[in-house]
């Protein structure tokens, strides 16, 4: 196979590589062989990933024809500047969990499902960038749900520490699938009203129909649905649970790409599908999208400073975090979406770093990580408590950070908007989250540990792929020229140039 | 087309029964704390946007999309159909993870009911296995 045939196949590579190596880590029984294979099928999606960055960075917009059947009768894969950052994003993120799993995964589960739980891990990342190339509306359904099921067994296998985790898992199953549900509603009805599934062209045909009330519909059902998947404030109750009784290493995979997607889904439905009928999108921006992400905001940092369990305090923290990048794509702006997209990467490194740090710790003292268990880990456990420091410190958006850009970008696009209310909002929920961090930092550095605990150890295969996610981290905070630009061409290919 | 609103119910009642059959599914598992009512309720959703789909696809007097050689034939549009092939091979994979995750959750807790289980888990939050440190490292590799 030439070179050339890679690089024209390099779109489905990304998608079919983890797909098709899943089913080989499944029967596989030598644990480290299945993890190995997890690495490769991540790992070759990162190389696809960055080669499409290089690719797109040039203004390129990359179309791929599955089984080259052309649009809109075949399904389309295509590659932007919004689809190569998100992509970039989810698969590095990926690829460093993956390294962490390797200890943690096997740490946690029972010996004999390793082989299973690294073909769902495969399963859960393959779907979810396919997820993110698709450009067929129905094909986005099945790739949404390939990876959802795949969430489903990798959260119930937190089993084997908490029992809890079953009913977190169900949970997820049943929210998920009733909003999956709901999106192929709305398909329907705009299929019914256009005939096309194709995105391009559902956008060049959505404006001319003549029922734009069916169309309403349809937006209104597609995008509750991926409401539901994106964990936004008030359909958000499956996300801490299924957070905190998962596994620590699939915590930190979804935490750092799940959600990440599904917001990726949800740009497109709104600045690509419903591009032509501006009058509807901008009314569910402006009434649905920017409240709900201020209120869940305030709700996720809230119920973070009353949590006392470290994983499910960083769960709720999540919700916040996914407030502050919808309300940076509600303001439908150049510089709102690009705000947006740089805290998609931001977060993914900060909640991918904190919950492989959780994990650690949880891995060495070997029950439930909650404020009161961390006392006194900063000194027993310096190097994993460090890497922690560094991303909550990052979580607050301190200077020399990588928060510190994404707060900095959300709040210029929030000034250009002359919403003043919501910059004052967005500072007082920063403050806010210094309460839940700062109780954490006390603990682990201050209190001294309890007399009769054994010595830790700390393990390089743990606290490596976690300071490597650190380091990036802090290279953003000085330097975060790549990740802005490649946000800004995000916002353009998704808004057009006049947006 | 009669405006009267029985004509109405007496054209479209496939749609009709879609919605009656959406609300009952979306009811169940709102309201059911029976674990595997719940997914009896979710089938039934589904089934109904499966319903909805067939319905959008069909033509008025269309046959089956099999090409015959009379070109005046109308045939229905099979692409719901197919559609609907790929969303059935979903929703069942669904059931089965949800019966598979149920069974899991009776053999932990020794109930599938939903409020019994919320209430065993606030006076009883222990973990089921209990980990010691020393395995916590090789796995069986």
């Amino acid at each position: 196979m030439s070179i050339y045939a890679i690089l024209n196949n390099l779109p489905a590579l990304v998608v079919v590589v983890p797909l098709l190596l899943a089913p080989i880590a499944a029967l596989i029984t030598a644990n480290r062989l299945a993890w190995f294979i997890a690495i490769v099928g991540t790992g070759v999606s990162v190389i696809a990933a960055i080669l499409l960055c290089t690719i797109t960075a040039s203004g390129i917009r990359v179309t791929y024809y599955l089984g080259n059947w052309p649009p809109p009768w075949g399904i389309e894969f295509v590659v932007d500047g919004a689809t190569s950052l998100t992509l970039m994003v989810m698969s590095s993120l990926a690829f460093l969990v993956t390294l962490f799993a390797g200890k943690a995964l096997i740490g946690e589960i029972a010996p004999k499902d390793i082989g299973k739980a690294f073909a769902a891990w495969l399963l859960a990342c393959g779907g979810l960038y396919g997820l993110v190339m698709t450009a067929d509306a129905f094909n986005l359904f099945v790739f949404l749900e390939i990876s959802a099921l795949a969430s489903v067994i990798l959260i119930a296998l937190g089993a084997g520490t908490d029992r809890r985790a079953l009913v977190a898992a169900y949970n997820y199953l049943v929210i998920g699938a009733v909003g999956a549900t709901f999106y192929v509603i709305g398909v329907g009805f705009i299929y019914a009203m256009t005939g096309t599934l194709n995105m391009a062209d559902l956008a060049t045909r959505i404006p001319g129909v003549e029922a734009q009330s069916i169309i309403l519909v349809g937006f209104g059902f597609m995008v509750a649905g991926m409401l539901v998947k994106a964990a936004v404030f008030p359909v958000h109750i499956w996300l801490p649970a299924a957070y905190s009784y998962a596994p620590s290493a699939v915590s930190a995979l979804l935490a750092a790409i799940a959600t990440k997607a599904a917001i990726y889904v949800l740009a497109r439905i709104i600045f690509t599908i419903f591009a032509g009928v501006p009058d509807v999108t901008a009314l569910a921006l402006e009434w649905v999208i920017i409240p709900l992400s201020v209120v869940g905001i305030f709700v996720g940092t809230v119920m973070a400073i009353y949590e006392s369990d470290i994983k499910k305090m960083l769960a709720f923290s999540s919700i916040a975090q996914v407030g502050y990048i919808t309300l940076g794509l509600g303001l439908a702006t150049t510089a709102g979406v690009a705000a947006g997209f740089i805290h998609i990467g931001n977060h993914a490194l900060i909640k991918g770093g904190l919950f492989m740090a959780v994990g650690a710790i949880f891995l060495a003292t070997g029950s439930r990580v909650s404020i009161a268990s961390m006392a006194g880990i900063g000194r027993k456990m310096p190097i994993t408590a460090t890497a922690f420091l560094v991303c909550g410190l990052s979580l607050i958006g301190l200077p020399l950070t990588a928060g510190f850009i994404s707060k900095l970008y959300l709040v210029r696009a929030l000034l250009d908007g002359d919403h003043l209310v919501l910059v004052g909002l967005v500072l007082v929920s920063s403050a806010l989250s210094v309460v839940y961090l700062w109780k954490i930092v006390e603990v682990m550095w201050v209190h001294p540990a309890p007399v009769d605990k054994m010595v830790i150890s700390e393990q390089p295969a743990l606290y490596i792929p976690l300071w490597l996610v650190a380091i990036v981290n802090i290279w953003l905070g000085f330097d975060s020229s790549l990740l802005v630009s490649a946000a800004n061409r995000a916002a353009t290919a998704l808004l057009g140039v006049g947006g | 087309m009669n405006a009267s609103p029985l004509m109405m119910l007496a054209n479209n009642w496939n749609y009709f029964a879609v919605i009656v059959l959406m609300m009952a599914g979306l009811f169940i598992v709102i309201s059911r704390y029976n674990l595997v009512k719940k997914l009896v309720g979710l089938s039934i959703f589904q089934t109904s946007v499966f319903l909805f789909y067939i319905s959008v696809g069909k033509m008025a007097d269309g046959t089956a999309p099999i090409i015959t050689n009379d070109a005046q034939t109308a045939y229905s549009n099979p692409l719901p159909h197919v559609l609907i092939l790929t969303a059935i091979v979903v929703g069942v994979a669904t059931t089965a993870l949800g019966l598979a995750v149920v069974l899991r959750i009776h053999a932990a807790f020794g109930s599938i009911e939903e409020d019994e289980i919320l209430a065993m888990k606030a006076e009883d939050g222990v973990p089921r296995v209990r980990r010691s440190r020393d395995d916590s490292g090789e796995g069986a590799a």
